[in-house]
């Protein structure tokens, strides 16, 4: 309900000339090129080269992130070791690294792709470290008690210990992806919907512009809810995911 | 024994790995990846103190303005909302769709209204670093522990009173997480913004230098951003730790 | 004083309704000590928080010296069982103990003096100034109890306070409530599931049927005062009405389907401790 006041209140705004018409594009007229985009073949193009960058930089992440956090996460020698780099290396923005992306991969494909794995692994490797270290130490002291060898507490206790917090990096990694990808798109220039929304705004094509950012907003919402729906299955007999009595 | 190798192990593997890139990187000799030492000598030039006044401080501005902005208004929307299910029901689906938007797409966005000058800039920071706070805001009031709510009803602790002493207390650490996070995001979206849309900044700096093939001053460049990030984060970790010391104790004597 | 009058609880509704409590009437007079005992799982809690105005019943009503309690009355002071998270964790006892009391505008002298009293009655004035997790679990529910009487109620109720106490501790905090009870004069509703407790304390006891619940039966407690946890425990009374009470409720438990093997279990446990404590 709140949804359709906060529509009307858009389009009020801007016919009425509270929101000035050459910055701001009316909602309907939005909406209607919003269902023009839709049918255009330009658009599924764009769309589908942002999910491609997503999907690839998400898929190398997860396969370097989670045995990388296993490894590190499961040795309190390497843990210790690895620490201060790990600490310097993680606030590096990776959008720094787009001059060197664009030097060393061009603007395709690769440069995106580069980026969203550098920027993903971070949220995701960390994650799975800490999942793997939180196991409660009784629990890992009773497996010992019984003879479970190393290998086999890794992979019978932390491992699954581990999953829920792997289920939630992998919710953050995904959207981190996402957002290097349009990154790389707006700001290099490689194919997909950043390009396509950035020469709609540098081509003055308000309503377009708008609409693509809508469309954008679409697309990452739903791979969110995506992300939080496989997410919530992995978690559901995880504590924090009780919920409390009222 | 262990504890000495690990501690010995902290300190060596870091200068190893310094090490072994500044020889690496003065024996091959690709132009992409200049001698360490070059480097080195580029960051000194231009940051200490050179380009402070023209990039530095205004991408400095920029950030902190945006991200203060962010955080004063996530929690003065986040609590009510907190406190009010019927309202944050309501408001659900808006918040849901508006967070989900990947920022970069906002960038045009931000041009169009505002301009290339720093109200854009500031304006994109700050609504992007909005939603982080905002929703950990909105988790932390609504986890407060129930008995914390009856003992304060009990005792007819309501108001502002209830607010300032309980409320936000109880949702600090939850609060601090999403600041955390919209911290970096903070200044993912500077740099975006001043690649962009900009005249200086220390983005901006970076991808002309990339442009004009200066590549250890681009290199200087990142080396600052990866610095900035490093140290906005501990100043956070300090600032955390003296206003959440209650919440580290509490935790420690739950679990052990 | 406090009057309950057919109070009840149901949640749900039709077939999946739940009915927590049946219908309860009893009466509190001033200063009296009443202990509220019956089987687990009995709605002690929901009774407790019904009467004390955090819960509306769905029947009946609780009437506080003559009005009707509809929010949690300013007279009335709450001790829950979790000390734990009911207790602010950023503030130091002084701070939680204080708490209650800014908003009944005494003035700051006159409020740090009830502070600092009521600490100092529950034993913990050396430790004033030191925060929540610093404290054990008994000093915890001691912070609780200060907390309760530096508001002055004038009556105290109490939802099993000592229940996630160990053993020893219990004994010295019963006794510091019945010390407090006589220093400030307030009035007690005391709800525990410690037969041995309930008797030890308690001027009057409610015992309470299994749910839905209702009130059994009401005893005098006849035992002298000062209550002493040796010698009480040795008189041949403490004995009679203890096992009247233990027996009240097995065969309200007995009667029930559920927990007969708990309930016999638990009964066996009781049976231990007595011979331990002789």
């Amino acid at each position: 309900m709140a949804v359709l006041c906060a529509l009307a209140l858009w389009e009020l705004a801007v016919r009425s000339g509270l929101l000035s018409e050459t910055s701001f594009s009316p909602m309907t007229d939005t909406v209607a090129e919003l269902g023009r985009q839709l049918g255009t073949g330009d658009f599924w193009t764009a769309v589908l080269n942002t999910l491609q960058g997503w999907a690839l930089g998400l898929g190398l992440a997860i396969l370097l992130a989670v045995p990388a956090g296993i490894l590190v996460g499961s040795s309190r020698l390497a843990y210790r070791a690895l620490r201060v780099p790990i600490e310097f290396l993680r606030p590096i923005p990776s959008v720094a690294l787009i001059p060197l992306a664009v030097l060393v991969y061009g603007t395709g494909l690769e440069s995106k792709v580069f980026l969203a794995v550098f920027a993903s692994f971070w949220p995701l490797f960390v994650q799975t470290m800490y999942g793997v270290q939180d196991v409660d130490p009784v629990v890992t002291d009773t497996a010992r008690s019984f003879g479970l060898g190393r290998f086999e507490r890794i992979w019978r206790i932390r491992l699954p210990a581990a999953v829920p917090y792997i289920a939630t990096g992998v919710r953050i990694s995904s959207a981190v992806a996402l957002i290097l990808a349009v990154t790389a798109e707006l700001v290099i220039g490689s194919a997909g919907l950043g390009r396509s929304i950035s020469v709609a705004q540098s081509g003055g094509a308000i309503d377009v512009m708008y609409a693509l950012i809508i469309a954008t907003g679409i697309l990452g919402w739903l791979l969110n809810i995506l992300a939080t729906r496989g997410e919530r299955r992995v978690l559901h007999w995880h504590p924090s995911q009780r919920e409390l009595p009222a | 024994m262990r504890r000495h190798l690990a501690i010995a192990l902290e300190i060596t593997v870091p200068i190893l790995l310094l090490v072994l890139w500044g020889v690496y990187s003065a024996s091959g000799d690709t132009f992409y990846f200049p001698p360490l030492t070059d480097i080195l000598q580029k960051f000194q030039e231009l940051w200490l103190f050179d380009r402070v006044g023209s990039d530095v401080w205004p991408s400095l501005q920029r950030l902190l303005l945006g991200y203060a902005i962010a955080c004063a208004a996530a929690v003065a929307i986040g609590i009510p909302l907190g406190l009010n299910p019927l309202l944050r029901r309501a408001t659900s689906p808006i918040v849901e769709f508006l967070r989900a938007i990947p920022p970069p797409a906002l960038l045009p966005f931000a041009v169009v209204v505002l301009g290339v000058g720093n109200s854009g800039k500031i304006f994109l920071i700050a609504f992007v670093c909005l939603w982080p706070v905002l929703l950990n805001t909105i988790d932390g009031v609504t986890g407060i522990d129930p008995t914390l709510r009856e003992t304060a009803r009990s005792y007819g602790v309501s108001g502002r009173e209830r607010l300032t002493k309980i409320v936000l207390p109880a949702a600090s650490p939850q609060i601090f997480a999403g600041m955390r996070t919209s911290l970096s995001l903070a200044l993912i979206l500077m740099v975006i913004s001043e690649m962009v849309a900009s005249t200086n900044g220390i983005g901006f700096f970076v991808l002309q230098s990339q442009r004009s093939f200066a590549i250890p001053e681009m290199w200087a460049g990142i080396l600052l951003l990866g610095l900035l990030g490093y140290a906005l984060n501990l100043i956070f970790l300090l600032v955390e730790r003296r206003v959440l010391a209650w919440h580290r104790g509490a935790r420690a004597s739950a679990l052990g | 004083m406090l009057e309950v009058s057919q109070l009840g609880k149901t949640y749900g509704e039709g077939e999946n309704a739940t009915h927590a409590i049946g219908s309860i009437s009893f009466g509190i007079e001033e200063k009296e000590f009443v202990c509220v005992v019956g089987p687990s799982g009995c709605g002690k809690t929901t009774l407790l928080k019904c009467m004390s105005g955090l819960l509306e019943p769905s029947t009946g009503s609780t009437a506080l010296k003559g009005r009707t309690v509809d929010g949690p009355p300013p007279e009335m002071a709450l001790v829950f069982q979790e000390y734990s998270r009911s207790l602010l964790p950023w503030m130091s006892v002084r701070g939680n103990v204080t708490l209650p009391l800014r908003h009944k505008k005494l003035g700051k002298g006159e409020t740090a003096r009830l502070v600092e009293e009521a600490v100092e009655a529950v034993g913990l004035a050396g430790f004033i100034d030191r925060y929540p997790w610093e404290l054990s679990g008994g000093m915890q529910q001691r912070v609780a109890i200060a907390r309760a009487l530096a508001y002055q109620p004038e009556i105290l109720l109490m939802d099993e306070p000592f229940a996630s106490v160990d053993a020893q501790t219990r004994g010295d905090l019963e006794d510091l409530v019945l010390r407090v009870r006589e220093q400030f004069g307030v009035t007690v509703l005391f709800v525990t599931h410690d037969i041995d407790e309930s008797v030890y304390l308690a001027d009057r006891i409610v015992v309470l049927t299994p749910s839905p619940t209702e009130v059994r039966e009401v005893l005098t407690v006849d035992l002298p005062h000062p209550r002493d946890q040796v010698d009480t425990k040795e008189l041949p009374e403490f004995a009679r009405l203890r096992a009247h009470v233990y027996r009240l409720i097995k065969r309200e438990q007995s009667g029930g389907e559920e927990d007969a093997t708990t309930g016999g279990r638990a009964g066996g446990e009781r049976a231990d401790r007595d011979r331990v404590r002789g």
